[in-house]
């Protein structure tokens, strides 16, 4: 049995090492968030839209970000970039424009499955009052969908939030990262992995619990 | 931009041509050199032994906690076995897997030494497994709870007892029920059974990684990974399409439409 030492766990540990990890995680899981779902619903819309020449390619897309593992796509994405626009990328943005393509894979399924769970009679209604395609989505279909879908977004944020620890493996500097750099310095690891686990645990616990209300509250209204 | 497979067929010594491709892996070549070729399969190997054994771990840890958060309440041990199901789902869930591997790696093994005599490969395991485990737990208990509630109080009024009544009526049908959902949760334990390679394990991210730095031939390697983990996740697919056919019960759970139970 060894004893810890846990006299670093201070102010000082944070600001110097964690919180700019954990600004960057939360940066990433927003930006990730907020493009996932918007590409999502595009990626959605083409694989609803029912014509082969949009559904084929969106469907290939959101199977195979989602046959490959996340920390493949990583690499992929790390290694692809710089071959297309012929000059390297640093690892923040990699990991930025990675987690867009691949969260928007994972909202798009949400977004589908969102839309498809609005009654058809709505769509009906919409195009009876004469609106077109875009209209119709944008002000009757979309706005209920996304009410249905809040509670199911959020959970994949927090699935999300615990996926970017994988930037590890090209070197970003997020929470994990913080913690590990901080335990090599203070040569304490063992003490700083631990802080790592509840950290994560505090924060995604938290969050599941938040969800758990609200999903509480739109199922009543609903 | 062309491809170039022949770096499979390269020395991971020299970087030269070997004989043949497959030389060490089948003792074609006498004394040759292993070829990425070779190497990429023991990786492969490497990949399956620790999602293998992981998913062993996940699918026996998840089906007895899942089994227990659904307990009913008959006294003091009850609640407290349904507590502790459920404090072990919210720990395991709510950790991300790298860091979980890493506990079990750097952590556990200073305070539990037994463990130190373990590969590095098995602490990755376990650490997917228990990781699993929470997330197939929910969908067992899932399952048990879509079951009619007739069924349990049909047990009941036969005068089976708690563990008979799950023994004989209620984890038969639910275990059923739960391999689609079961079915994803393991092809994602192959997924993130890539997070070994942040331990030194020699599996196919790692082979990745590695081989992508020595023979700046990135594409080819990455695509040869990412078709075998792709390989792999199908193949569990399949096996578990195979039990799911297999063991239905006639009348039952048919593939179209898993809630077909509430007849």
């Amino acid at each position: 049995m060894l004893s810890l030492d846990l006299s670093f766990y201070n102010w000082e540990l944070f600001t110097n090492y964690i919180l700019k990890g954990l600004l960057f995680s939360i940066q990433l899981t927003v930006l990730a968030t907020i493009g996932g779902i918007v590409f999502g619903t595009f990626l959605a819309l083409m694989r609803l839209s029912g014509r082969p020449s949009l559904v084929y390619p969106a469907t290939f897309y959101v199977n195979t970000m989602r046959s490959i593992p996340l920390v493949m796509v990583i690499l992929w994405f790390f290694l692809l970039i710089p071959m297309l626009i012929g000059r390297p990328i640093g690892a923040d943005l990699s990991a930025t424009i990675t987690f867009i393509a691949f969260e928007a894979a994972f909202f798009s399924e949400i977004v589908r499955a969102g839309i498809q769970s609005v009654p058809k009679g709505q769509t009906y209604a919409g195009e009876a009052l004469g609106m077109t395609y875009g209209q119709n989505m944008y002000l009757v279909v979309l706005p209920q969908a996304f009410r249905n879908m809040i509670p199911v977004f959020m959970t994949q944020t927090i699935i999300l939030f615990q996926d970017t620890s994988l930037v590890y493996a090209i070197g970003a500097y997020d929470l994990l990262k913080g913690f590990e750099i901080a335990g090599k310095n203070y040569g304490r690891p063992i003490e700083t992995y631990i802080l790592a686990a509840a950290t994560y645990f505090v924060i995604c616990f938290t969050l599941s619990k938040v969800v758990r209300r609200i999903q509480a509250k739109v199922a009543i209204v609903r | 931009m062309a491809l170039d497979l022949g770096v499979f067929c390269k020395s991971t010594l020299d970087g030269e041509v070997v004989d043949h491709c497959f030389s060490a892996l089948f003792g074609l070549g006498q004394n040759a050199d292993p070829s990425y070729l070779d190497w990429l399969m023991k990786a492969w190997g490497w990949t399956l032994a620790v999602a293998g054994l992981g998913l062993a771990i996940a699918l026996v840890l998840g089906a007895v906690m899942g089994t227990l958060r659904t307990l009913p309440d008959t006294g003091r041990s009850s609640r407290l076995l349904v507590r502790l199901s459920t404090a072990w789902v919210e720990l395991f869930r709510n950790i991300p897997i790298l860091v979980q591997v890493f506990l079990w790696y750097h952590v556990i093994p200073s305070f539990v030494l037994p463990l130190k005599a373990l590969p590095s490969y098995w602490l990755v395991s376990i650490a997917l497994g228990f990781f699993t485990s929470a997330r197939i737990a929910e969908q067992v208990r899932a399952g048990i709870q879509s079951l009619p509630s007739g069924q349990r109080a049909a047990a009941t009024a036969l005068g089976l007892t708690t563990a008979q009544s799950y023994r004989y009526i209620i984890l038969p049908m639910a275990l059923r029920i739960v391999i689609p959902p079961l079915t994803s949760e393991s092809m994602n334990l192959i997924k993130n059974s890539s997070v070994a390679f942040a331990v030194s394990v020699p599996e196919l991210t790692l082979f990745a990684m590695q081989a992508q730095e020595e023979t700046s031939h990135g594409v080819e390697i990455y695509l040869a990974v990412t078709a075998l983990y792709a390989l792999s996740a199908f193949s569990v697919n399949r096996v578990m399409a195979l039990i799911e056919k297999r063991s239905r019960v006639p009348g039952f759970i048919t593939a179209s439409n898993d809630a077909a139970l509430a007849h």
